[in-house]
């Protein structure tokens, strides 16, 4: 049983894999989006550190990589839930689910497939915050803490995203799969610290479940720890709950298989 | 046989219809860069507060950013459309008529100059009601949408020389990165003098972006600064002429071809 379930994972996930990485129109959007954010915020806006109240230990460059590291991990699951619909169109996803003797495999190849995917992205723009001078006050565990949120949000994404390729079975639906995600981070503390925030945006950036996600990796990297548990429990809900949402969207794909 | 004027109608009638016809192309262009002003004007609300900064309110500051992207979604809009006519065999189809090519061109981007019409509109009207204070009156906020209708058109050409040289709507999609790294490396989100990264100062001094989004942002936060509009003015020219001569380029390519 294990097996079977190991073996249909790693079957998808080498396919996700090669199919990605052979094809730059695919991985190349990836790699840019997230760089070009973090060129605009940590370079463009670099004064917002100079803003009467903004105290981050470790300056703007790191305080943006962060929002930007945690945006392209959800971004990365996104972009895999595309892939799964796209199979969904060429009809390779109905012919795995007649061959595939235990199917919620599919779904764990596809989110280590994300994961993959997003650890490539998670390096370049890593690289390219060291480069731009970006400081790192958090200690090994911290940033260890700082990229298991990361993968917490990647599979989020893509289980929200598998939920609906598998409901909707097109790319049509990429927008419903992309939308929300870039709704919820944006509504989250992006340029400044929620203490900096006010009106509907401070409000809504309260009760927003990204805001611990954010506020805690920007703690991670500062070395000075914050809303850890409360970003934890976040982070595991939100996979709890999309993996929920992706088994029931499994079984509705079955059912019109 | 139909004047050129004529058969420019034609065509922009079909691209128009088509056009609105996809509420799809009209809603994300709308939307999505009102979301972002909403977002940027709460979330860089403290920005007015560095010194130097040249307006009370960042909404007023940040509304013309809105304009921008909606000439960027014109452009991708205007290529996509033309490339899937050369997809379709439309085109093919076209050259068996005796319709000019400026006809066709010009008629083909009437489509994504309509959106781009109805978005500036909108970002304007939204931005009133929110509280944006167009220092120049009436008649700025009128110039205000004539200039982004105009840099629109200019990015719709561009576009169209991607759709006619490629013939594919996912060529034109894949370019829209790289448009969008254009856009963020100019003054679009603060001035250039509050630019505290050098090599970033440099590049968007050096981005005709930056001076199309300042002749805008004049009218809105200045009054009528002459300078800032001439400069605006002149880089969308420029814009317009090397990328409609482009387009027609490409377009007479392809037909040669087919």
């Amino acid at each position: 049983m294990i097996a079977d379930f190991t073996a249909v994972g790693g079957a998808v996930l080498r396919r996700n894999l090669t199919h990605a990485f052979k094809n730059p129109a695919l991985l190349v959007p990836s790699l840019i989006f997230p760089l070009i954010f973090l060129i605009a915020f940590a370079g463009g806006l670099s004064n917002i550190g100079n803003v009467p109240g903004f105290d981050f230990r470790s300056g703007y460059t790191a305080f943006q990589f962060v929002f930007v590291f945690l945006q392209s991990a959800a971004f990365g699951g996104v972009f895999t839930g595309f892939a799964i619909a796209a199979d969904f169109e060429s009809g390779f996803a109905r012919r795995l689910m007649l061959s595939a003797p235990r199917r919620p495999g599919i779904i764990a190849g596809y989110v280590v497939a994300a994961m993959v995917r997003w650890a490539l992205t998670a390096a370049v723009v890593t690289v390219a915050a060291l480069i731009a001078g970006m400081q790192v006050d958090g200690d090994g565990v911290q940033l260890v803490g700082l990229v298991t949120l990361g993968l917490l949000l990647n599979a989020t994404a893509v289980l929200w995203g598998t939920g609906i390729a598998m409901r909707f079975q097109t790319l049509q639906a990429g927008p419903i799969m992309q939308i929300p995600v870039f709704l919820i981070l944006f509504l989250a503390p992006v340029y400044v610290p929620l203490e900096l925030l006010s009106g509907w945006i401070h409000s809504l950036a309260s009760v927003n479940p990204a805001t611990a996600l954010v506020e805690a990796g920007r703690g991670f990297i500062s070395g000075e720890p914050t809303v850890v548990g409360v970003a934890y429990l976040a982070g595991f809900g939100l996979v709890a709950l999309m993996l929920v949402w992706a088994l029931t969207g499994l079984r509705k794909a079955e059912r019109r298989a | 046989m139909t004047s050129t004027l004529g058969q420019v109608g034609l065509i922009a009638r079909r691209s128009v219809r088509r056009t609105l016809r996809q509420p799809a192309l009209i809603v994300p262009s709308i939307v999505f860069p009102l979301f972002l002003l909403a977002v940027n004007a709460s979330g860089l609300a403290a920005a007015t507060k560095i010194p130097g900064f040249p307006a009370d309110s960042y909404l007023d500051f940040g509304i013309t950013v809105t304009f921008m992207q909606g000439a960027l979604f014109a452009s991708i809009t205007a290529g996509t459309e033309i490339a899937t006519d050369i997809g379709s065999g439309f085109l093919n189809r076209l050259q068996l008529t005796p319709l000019r090519r400026v006809a066709i061109l010009v008629g083909q981007m009437s489509g994504a100059t309509m959106v781009a019409l109805l978005g500036a509109v909108t970002y304007l009207a939204v931005g009133v009601l929110s509280g944006v204070d167009v220092k120049s009156g009436f008649g700025g906020a009128v110039v205000l949408v004539l200039y982004a209708l105009f840099t629109a058109v200019a990015f719709a050409g561009i576009g169209a020389t991607l759709g006619a040289r490629t013939g594919s709507a996912e060529a034109v999609q894949s370019v829209f990165p790289l448009m969008f790294t254009v856009f963020f490396l100019s003054s679009m989100n603060m001035p250039r003098n509050l630019i505290g990264v050098d090599w970033f100062r440099t590049v968007a001094t050096w981005n005709p972006v930056s001076y199309l989004i300042e002749g805008m942002r004049s009218l809105v936060i200045t009054g009528w600064d002459t300078t800032a509009l001439l400069r605006g003015l002149g880089v969308g020219c420029v814009v317009l002429v090397l990328s409609f001569w482009a387009a027609s380029r490409a377009l007479a390519t392809r037909m040669a071809r087919t």
